[in-house]
């Protein structure tokens, strides 16, 4: 088995309720410390194989794999407090201050109280707001600060893997590019394991170190950025095209 | 005799009734909390239930208060003392607003909310206690606060059963033909449900720092 993976897929497939495939016979592998980007439209079944990871969603079929050990050998609780997780809607808890958003899973796991406050700083820090910010209630954020404070809540208690699912896919575009660069500089620093899910290829391109396009429960490729300009698979073609700004032109806009 | 003196000359006996009626509601509350809202909470995790629970608490309130004083009177332990009898029929009509509003208040909570929660590695216990019960709190009070001001209402009847309570006087007063007996149970009872309202909706108010449709920042703050 191969020791730099920190997440792999063996077949894996996932069928809701009704029997219809969401997932099929995906095949991947997560580097520690790279940033996998699942890229593919509504439907494809990115975010379906994040919440696989982190078991929200259990595979009808196949294996997978977490630090070496199969999911079914995990406590699902333990794994998931190892792994960090930013949806685009945030979901901070509206009725907790900023400071014990981000401080409840180190003191559901018992950390001493001036760690945790201590912790809650730091991170605040990291991720570039004011600690003064600690007192304040969600709703009393912006929605740049918001995702901010989601980033901070998901590396509370300092889990080697993150999931992110469209994190930035709200926000307005300056908002958005400020934050995709800060999080590069992050990762740069943090060196997490980060599978990253967006429809958007520039955020794909100038986040991921390797790009799995998905269409249709299928895995289509799985490609290095630079790979992925070069490639003549038709659908990234379409992607690249979709995305290109002057051919958009060439064709008087979308 | 006008009903000032005849309160003043009786207050006594008033305010033992007053007593014995808000015991009454206040007991038959408490009892349908503790059923109502655990309930209402196994109604969120089994979907299944929803129907013949709520279904069955809707019948409940639609039998005449009267007719189920009188349904409930043959059976046994229950009927052997109109105060308990009162309670239970008093609890069972407070039942619906509860169950049905804990359900409610738990489904409304932003499924953002609960699936940023689990995917953090909260328990089912973490998730219910730490973010589903403390923000469907202000529902779940509001479903409290119908309750309670309809059982004030409604616990004047117990009266006939010989419970107590300030049906005591509407029904001696409804004896005698006399509207200022009559008026010494009503008024009272109306001025607790009044308060019982004020109150409970103070609560609500409350307990809801995070929402952003009560309170300001400021009272944010201080909680």
């Amino acid at each position: 088995m191969d020791s730099s993976a920190a997440i792999e897929f063996r077949h894996v497939s996932y069928h809701a309720d009704q029997g219809e495939a969401i997932l099929r016979d995906l095949n991947l592998t997560v580097h520690r410390g790279e940033i996998l980007v699942l890229l593919g439209r509504s439907g494809s079944g990115k975010t379906t194989t994040l919440k696989l990871i982190n078991q929200l969603l259990r595979p009808s079929n196949g294996e997978i794999r977490v630090a070496g050990r199969a999911l079914r050998e995990w406590d699902v609780i333990r794994l998931r407090r190892m792994i960090g997780y930013v949806i685009q809607e945030v979901g901070l808890f509206p009725h907790f201050t900023i400071e014990k958003n981000i401080g409840l899973v180190p003191k559901i796991e018992s950390w001493p109280r001036d760690r945790i406050r201590q912790r809650v700083e730091e991170l605040l820090h990291l991720v570039g707001l004011d600690p003064q910010i600690a007192a304040r209630y969600p709703r009393e954020l912006s929605g740049g600060q918001r995702q901010r404070v989601g980033v901070a809540r998901a590396l509370a208690a300092d889990p080697p893997i993150l999931l992110m699912d469209e994190p930035f896919g709200a926000l307005d575009p300056l908002t958005r590019a400020q934050l995709q660069r800060e999080f590069l500089e992050l990762e740069a620093r943090l060196r997490k394991t980060v599978v990253f899910v967006t429809h958007d290829l520039n955020e794909a391109l100038l986040v991921g170190t390797r790009i799995a396009l998905l269409e249709g429960g299928r895995l289509v490729t799985l490609n290095t950025r630079e790979e992925f300009l070069r490639s003549s698979e038709p659908l990234v073609i379409a992607y690249r095209n979709a995305f290109n700004p002057d051919r958009s032109c060439e064709r008087g806009g979308v | 005799m006008s009903l000032w003196q005849f309160i003043l000359q009786n207050h006594t006996e008033v305010t033992q009734l007053t007593l014995e009626h808000i015991w009454l509601v206040g007991i038959s509350t408490l009892l349908a909390v503790a059923i109502g809202m655990p309930l209402g909470i196994l109604l969120t995790r089994c979907p299944a239930l929803r129907q013949p629970v709520l279904g069955s608490a809707n019948v409940i309130q639609t039998i005449p208060s009267l007719a189920l004083f009188g349904f409930l009177l043959p059976a046994p332990w229950i009927g052997a003392r109109a105060d308990r009898l009162a309670i239970l029929a008093l609890m069972l009509y407070a039942l619906l607003p509860l169950i049905r509003n804990t359900y409610a208040g738990i489904q409304s909570v932003d499924p953002s909310v609960l699936e940023a929660g689990r995917g953090m590695g909260l328990t089912d216990r973490q998730l219910l206690f730490q973010v589903e019960l403390p923000l469907a709190l202000g529902v779940i009070i509001a479903g409290i606060r119908v309750a309670t001001v309809f059982s004030i209402g409604l616990a004047t009847i117990a009266a006939a059963v010989g419970a107590g309570g300030l049906g005591e006087y509407i029904f001696r007063g409804l004896a005698m033909v006399n509207n200022t007996v009559i008026l010494a149970g009503a008024l009272p009872a109306a001025l607790l449900a009044l308060l019982a309202d004020l109150g409970f909706g103070w609560l609500e108010k409350r307990l809801r720092p995070h929402d952003a449709r009560h309170g300001s920042y400021a009272s944010a703050a201080s909680t």
